[in-house]
Order: structure tokens, then C-alpha cells, then sequence
């Protein structure tokens, strides 16, 4: 399983624009490297993420192969509502990998 | 009486200076990189090298080869055993009678020890053992040992340093100690101080070792490198971390 560092604030006001931090290793090998015997390495990306609040997707994006390995991305969410952020990155090889941090908005 | 207040109380801030600046001018590489990037290296969600340090928190609890212990079932709790630790290393090895970086003894722990298989140079668990250990020391100024078998070892190392080599016929000190802050085509030249080991370069996308920095310099240099563990690359290893003494421990950071 590879590691995720996931940072989002534990509480929040009701209306209050919060940043999401999320960072994951991976190799994010790009399928147009030559490995040690001349060929090309086969592509082991991460291509997408996604980032449900409560069960509703509140932020994804398409990664390709120009992304550098270990892809950190940060955005931002409107706290709405007590719950949890379930972030899930999926990619080449079967990969797959979720995250839940929980949030409390007063 | 005011104006001598004054200047006492600034001597006294030059003299302790900001953290990774020393009064006599010497200073981690971290304040010449972009702000954008300083603040990448500060942020823990957004260091890279911390997925090495959680690699390295989970290793260190987990039970390895014949002897069936963990780092912990030895050195019990690293935030409180190894702090400090890393700000020491290279140290003598009596034993031995010989230097030893901290990946070079943590490899060896675990041979020995542990009754475990090696941890080849560069692989991912001898990094991540090497940098969650070496993160406890964060902040903390470098305290090379002092050791009548160290001293003779950062002598060797100080003369690697100054001694030309390789096709472009340079020295380590040529660059960084004759012309650091100045450029080299359009990169800043670093003064060279190893505080922030193992750390994560853009460049290598990966964590790596103050040894795989010193090779690629000799690759640059379009000189043959020491091969890994080297007594040479530890020896330069000595001697950098005493020319660096005093500054603080950033580990790990992040270079471009």
C-alpha cells in the first residue's frame, strides 16, 4: 500500500472555505522511459482523484503522464456539514487507494 | 548606556543568527531556494520526504530476521533515543576502527543485530530508516564528535575536497568554497553544507543519501564516483558535517 499524507483542518466554522492537502507516493512512471535494457518502461501512472464530502464528489481531476511521482495536490472545499472527506486516487496496474479524514463543522 | 544596549542585544542576535545561518557567513542552502519551495519543505503535508519518515516510523516498529527484534525492542521510543543521533554522524566505530555514517550504522544494526539481510545503499528501507532517524534531530545544530580517529578521517576528507578531479579538473572546494552564491549557468552555487540528509530532490523525484549527492557531483565533474560506503565518501561525509557544525538539522528537505 503506498503511503498518503492527508491534511485537512479537524474543525471548521459552517461557510468556511477550508484547504485540502493531499500527497501520495508513487512512481508515476510516464511509459516513455527506456528501463535498462533499452526498453520502454510500461506506463504506472495515477489518472484520476477524486475527493467525495459526505458521499458527493466535491473535487477530481485527470492526472497524465507529465505529472512528477509522488503527485501532491492541495484545493479548497466549503464546509458545509460535519462528515467525512473520502479522497481515492486510481490508476494504471490496478492501482487503487482511499483515504478518510473526518472534518467537524460547527 | 541605551545605544550600548542596543548594539549588545544585536551582536547577540547576529550571533545566534536565524536558524541555518552561522555569524561567520556560512548558511544552509535552504535561503537561496524559492520561497515556493522553502515553504514546501516547512508545510509537513506538502514535504515528500515525510512519506519516507511515515516509511521509516512504520520499519522501526517492525520485527526483522533471525533475532526476530525490532529497531524499537532496542532503542524503545526514536523521538526520544535517536534525537539527536543524526547530528553526530559520521562517528568513530572503535570496533571497527573506522568511520561510520548513519546509514552505514543502521545497516549495520541490521546485519548484526538484527540477524537480518542487508539493506543495499540507496534501497527504499535503508532510506526511510535513515530519515525517520535522522528527522528526530531536526532543528538541532550539527555536534561533530570530537575523536582522535574522526579527526584523522576529516582530514582525508578535507583533502578529497580540495583535490581536482575528473576531466573538467575541479575540486569540490573550487565551486563551493571559492565561488558559492554565485551562478553556474543560471543555478545558485551552494555552499555545500549537508543539513538536511537524507533529503528529497525534484531532480532525483526520490529521496536519497548525502552519498548519491556526492556521486552525481563527481559524475558532474566527469570524474569516476566512489562507489556506495566507500571510506572516501564517509570521509567527506566527516568532513563536510564538521564544516557545517553548528548549523541546524533540516532533514528532510527538500532541494530542487
Amino acid at each position: 500500500m503506498a503511503r498518503a499524507l492527508v491534511n485537512v483542518p479537524k474543525t471548521a466554522k459552517r461557510g468556511e472555505i477550508v484547504d485540502v492537502k493531499a500527497l501520495i507516493s508513487h512512481p508515476m512512471e510516464t511509459g516513455y522511459r527506456p528501463g535498462p535494457n533499452g526498453r520502454l518502461l510500461a506506463r504506472d501512472i495515477i489518472d484520476r482523484f477524486a475527493c467525495t464530502y459526505n458521499g458527493t464528489e466535491v473535487f477530481a481531476i485527470d492526472l497524465h503522464p507529465a505529472m512528477s511521482a509522488n503527485p501532491y495536490l492541495a484545493f479548497s472545499v466549503v464546509a458545509t456539514e460535519s462528515g467525512t472527506l473520502t479522497m481515492t486516487w486510481s490508476g494504471d496496474k490496478g492501482f487503487r487507494q482511499s483515504e478518510t479524514v473526518a472534518i467537524e463543522v460547527a | 548606556m541605551r545605544a550600548s544596549l542596543v548594539v549588545a542585544v544585536l551582536a547577540l542576535a547576529g550571533l545566534l543568527g536565524p536558524p541555518g545561518r552561522a555569524a561567520d557567513g556560512r548558511r544552509s542552502d535552504a535561503e537561496a531556494m524559492s520561497p515556493a519551495l522553502r515553504a514546501m519543505q516547512q508545510d509537513d503535508a506538502a514535504n515528500p520526504g515525510m512519506l519516507s519518515v511515515l516509511d521509516g516510523e512504520a520499519l522501526w516498529s517492525a520485527k526483522a530476521g533471525g533475532a526476530g527484534r525490532s529497531c524499537a525492542d532496542c532503542h524503545g521510543d526514536a523521538t526520544v533515543s535517536m534525537k539527536g543521533v543524526a547530528a553526530r554522524h559520521p562517528a568513530w566505530d572503535a570496533g571497527r576502527g573506522s568511520a561510520v555514517d548513519l546509514a552505514g550504522r543502521i545497516a549495520l544494526c541490521r546485519t548484526e543485530r538484527q540477524d537480518a539481510a542487508p539493506l543495499p545503499p540507496e534501497s527504499p528501507d535503508r532510506l526511510a530508516l535513515t530519515t525517520y532517524v535522522a528527522h528526530q534531530s531536526r532543528g538541532m545544530p550539527i555536534a561533530p564528535p570530537d575523536d582522535s580517529g574522526l579527526r584523522e578521517t576529516r582530514a582525508r576528507g578535507r583533502t578529497l575536497f580540495t583535490t581536482r578531479i575528473g576531466q573538467l579538473n575541479l575540486s569540490c572546494a573550487t565551486c563551493h568554497d571559492d565561488l558559492a552564491g554565485r551562478r553556474l549557468g543560471g543555478t545558485p552555487i551552494p555552499q555545500g553544507h549537508p543539513v538536511g540528509y537524507p533529503l528529497y530532490r525534484l531532480e532525483w523525484q526520490a529521496t536519497g543519501s548525502l552519498q548519491r549527492r556526492l556521486r552525481n557531483c563527481m559524475t558532474g565533474v566527469r570524474a569516476e564516483p566512489y562507489p556506495f560506503d566507500a571510506p572516501e565518501l564517509v570521509a567527506l561525509e566527516a568532513y563536510l558535517m564538521e564544516r557545517a557544525a553548528g548549523l541546524a538539522m533540516e532533514t528532510p528537505a527538500v532541494r530542487p
